[in-house]
């Protein structure tokens, strides 16, 4: 078979059932692109040898008849996870060296279904950016560039590595984490699909923590079907996650039937933002049009304090990433700086964390310690909260309305040039504006590539569904990906 | 509310990130406009709002209080970046 990196999970999945290929072939293609691929900057380590080892279990496994949806199918993972004696670095300074004991529950779950790990991908340093530029590894490029502009453009993050390989086609799908949109994001900027799935489907055990209340695992896929294999995968209860929840998984890809007659679908008037380029009002009214002929009901709903999520996401995560990386201290592992005679304990968390944290990182850390002090806890951190509590509702009302699911732009323009925007952190933050109430409210969401602007570069929407039902979002979303066609790939130039 | 320098110096050390003088300015510019941005929180009717513990209303699981991992000393200390006999080493904490 040619083009063996080019095939969708589902693709490759029923070639390697008929015995048309292997993994070991599937594996050594990817590898063979990965490696030339050193321009994108995606692949920040290499594990060629666990690879070529998982695939060679996997095709025994398909000999065997053994075989799982992801059985044999080789993968990106987010640096975000912790993977067993492989670099885990979060794509910070500070976590130099450090190779885990142990596997994350997510990825641990891929790999009894028999996926092939081929090695961890960039990000923004611990998921704190919405370009991958705040990244220790450098930046990772967007293989999609605007006509014949030789400029390099963003990826999207804090999952961007995860994004350009996928797109890219050096791996069949990517592990991705989503605190305020950073599966959604980078999969719009590249052509993608990608969903954050309910707070709670997907343990969090062994992910580097940034904001504990918001970050969830996702997958990052070719296209719809892939990402209902790849999430049921991702999915479940783990015991070390206590809020990991302990409800039945369903079979997402059978629930794919591009059926959404008598669907309701809601447009929340609030998303339509001052500002907003002409051809994402375009893109949505045409997403709109498209679900409308697929049978499903559209009303227009109001989601009134949707302008107070970002001010909101930026006091909450803020105040849990100063409180999760605390652990960061230079004693039990990573960076420790070196000392000066006679500096003390304080010296050394002070000396190791300013040079293990890159600039945003340190930001959102000092800002979460701030509203987190003493004085300010009630004017910001639990205003934010009550906040919060509003934005949920908001949601709560329109679904007991009878709406099943919501339509949004999934970012406010499509891909930005590297180093546009890394002076302004509130300019950056604005990319959020449309995933980041998702996470506030705990819901799944999901960003589906359905057209192209004036340079041809992707754009995406966004669906939000009701909690725990990702099958029906992701049923949804099939049949808006469908209508799109979407099939644009970037030409290759790396 | 404007964070001044001084501010920023507090804050930079209950976070225990050392941050030289010279960069304490750009610093406290920086707080004080994402501070600005989080200030639009001030408009909203919180009033008897209870403010959000958990997104999705769950029970936690509740779990035997019992010893179930341990005796792996090596695996962890093998990150540490100095750790002598057993233990992770510091410098001095008591003068």
């Amino acid at each position: 078979m040619s083009d063996l990196t080019k095939l969708t999970i589902a693709e490759a999945r029923d070639a390697l059932r008929k015995g048309e290929t292997t993994s070991a072939a599937l594996t050594e293609a990817c590898l063979a692109a990965i490696e030339g691929a050193g321009a994108l900057n995606a692949f920040v380590h290499h594990t060629p040898e666990i690879a070529r080892a998982q695939a060679q279990a996997a095709d025994a496994r398909i000999k065997a008849g053994d075989a799982p949806a992801l059985c044999g199918i080789p993968l990106g993972i987010k640096d975000l996870f912790c993977t067993k004696g492989v670099p885990s670095q979060a794509a910070s300074r500070i976590l130099e060296g450090f190779k885990p004991e142990y596997e994350s529950t997510v990825s641990s779950q891929l790999f009894e279904r028999g996926a092939v790990m081929l090695g961890k991908l960039n990000m923004d340093e611990f998921a704190m950016g919405s370009s991958n530029e705040t990244s220790v590894y450098g930046n990772a490029v967007n293989p999609w560039k605007r006509g014949n502009d030789e400029a390099e453009l963003t990826p999207g993050g804090s999952s961007g590595g995860s994004a350009a390989a996928v797109a890219a086609d050096l791996c069949l799908g990517a592990t991705g984490t989503d605190t305020g949109g950073s599966i959604r994001q980078p999969a719009a900027f590249t052509g993608i699909t990608g969903i954050k799935p309910t707070y709670g489907r997907c343990s969090r055990w062994g992910i580097v923590a940034f904001a504990s209340s918001l970050d969830q695992a996702g997958p990052m896929t070719k296209d719809v079907r892939d990402a209902a294999i790849m999430l049921e995968a991702m999915c479940g209860h783990d015991p070390k996650d206590s809020t990991s929840a302990d409800l039945p998984v369903p079979d997402f890809e059978a629930m794919l039937t591009g059926d959404i007659r008598g669907k309701t679908i809601g447009i929340p008037r609030e998303y339509r933002m001052e500002g907003m380029p002409e051809e994402i009002e375009t893109l949505w009214a045409e997403g709109r049009k498209m679900l409308e002929d697929a049978g499903a009901k559209i009303v227009d709903i109001s989601l009134p304090h949707t302008k107070y999520a970002l001010p909101t996401y930026y006091v909450i995560a803020p105040a849990e990433a100063s409180s999760n990386l605390a652990r960061y201290d230079g004693v039990r592992y990573g960076h420790r700086a070196t000392l000066a005679q006679g500096d003390g304990i304080t010296e050394m968390y002070e000396k190791t964390r300013a040079e293990g944290f890159g600039n945003e990182v340190k930001r959102r850390v000092m800002i979460g310690t701030y509203v987190l002090s003493a004085g300010f806890y009630d004017a910001y951190y639990n205003r934010a909260r009550k906040v919060r509590t509003l934005i949920k509702r908001d949601f709560e009302e329109v679904f007991a309305q009878g709406v099943d699911a919501i339509l949004t732009p999934a970012t406010p323009s499509s891909a930005f040039p590297l180093g546009m925007e890394m002076d302004d952190p509130v300019q950056m933050y604005l990319n959020d504006v449309f995933t980041v109430t998702v996470n506030l409210a705990g819901l799944p969401g999901i960003a589906v590539p359905t057209g192209t602007d004036k340079h041809g570069l992707p754009m995406g929407l966004q669906l939000i569904g009701r909690p725990w039902e990702e099958g029906d979002l992701l049923n949804t979303a099939y049949a808006l990906e469908q209508a799109a066609g979407f099939v644009s790939k970037p030409a290759k130039w790396w | 509310m404007s964070i001044d320098t001084s501010t920023a110096a507090r804050v930079a050390k209950l976070a225990r990130i050392k941050v030289e003088d010279d960069a304490l300015p750009g610093l406290a510019e920086d707080f004080n406009r994402i501070l600005g941005f989080i200030e639009e929180l001030n408009e909203v009717d919180v009033e008897g709002v209870e403010p959000m513990v958990s997104v999705e209303p769950m029970r936690l699981k509740r779990r035997v209080d019992g010893v179930t991992d341990g005796n792996q000393q090596d695996k962890i200390l093998s990150n540490a970046p100095d750790a002598r006999e057993g233990f992770f080493a510091v410098p001095k904490v008591v003068e």
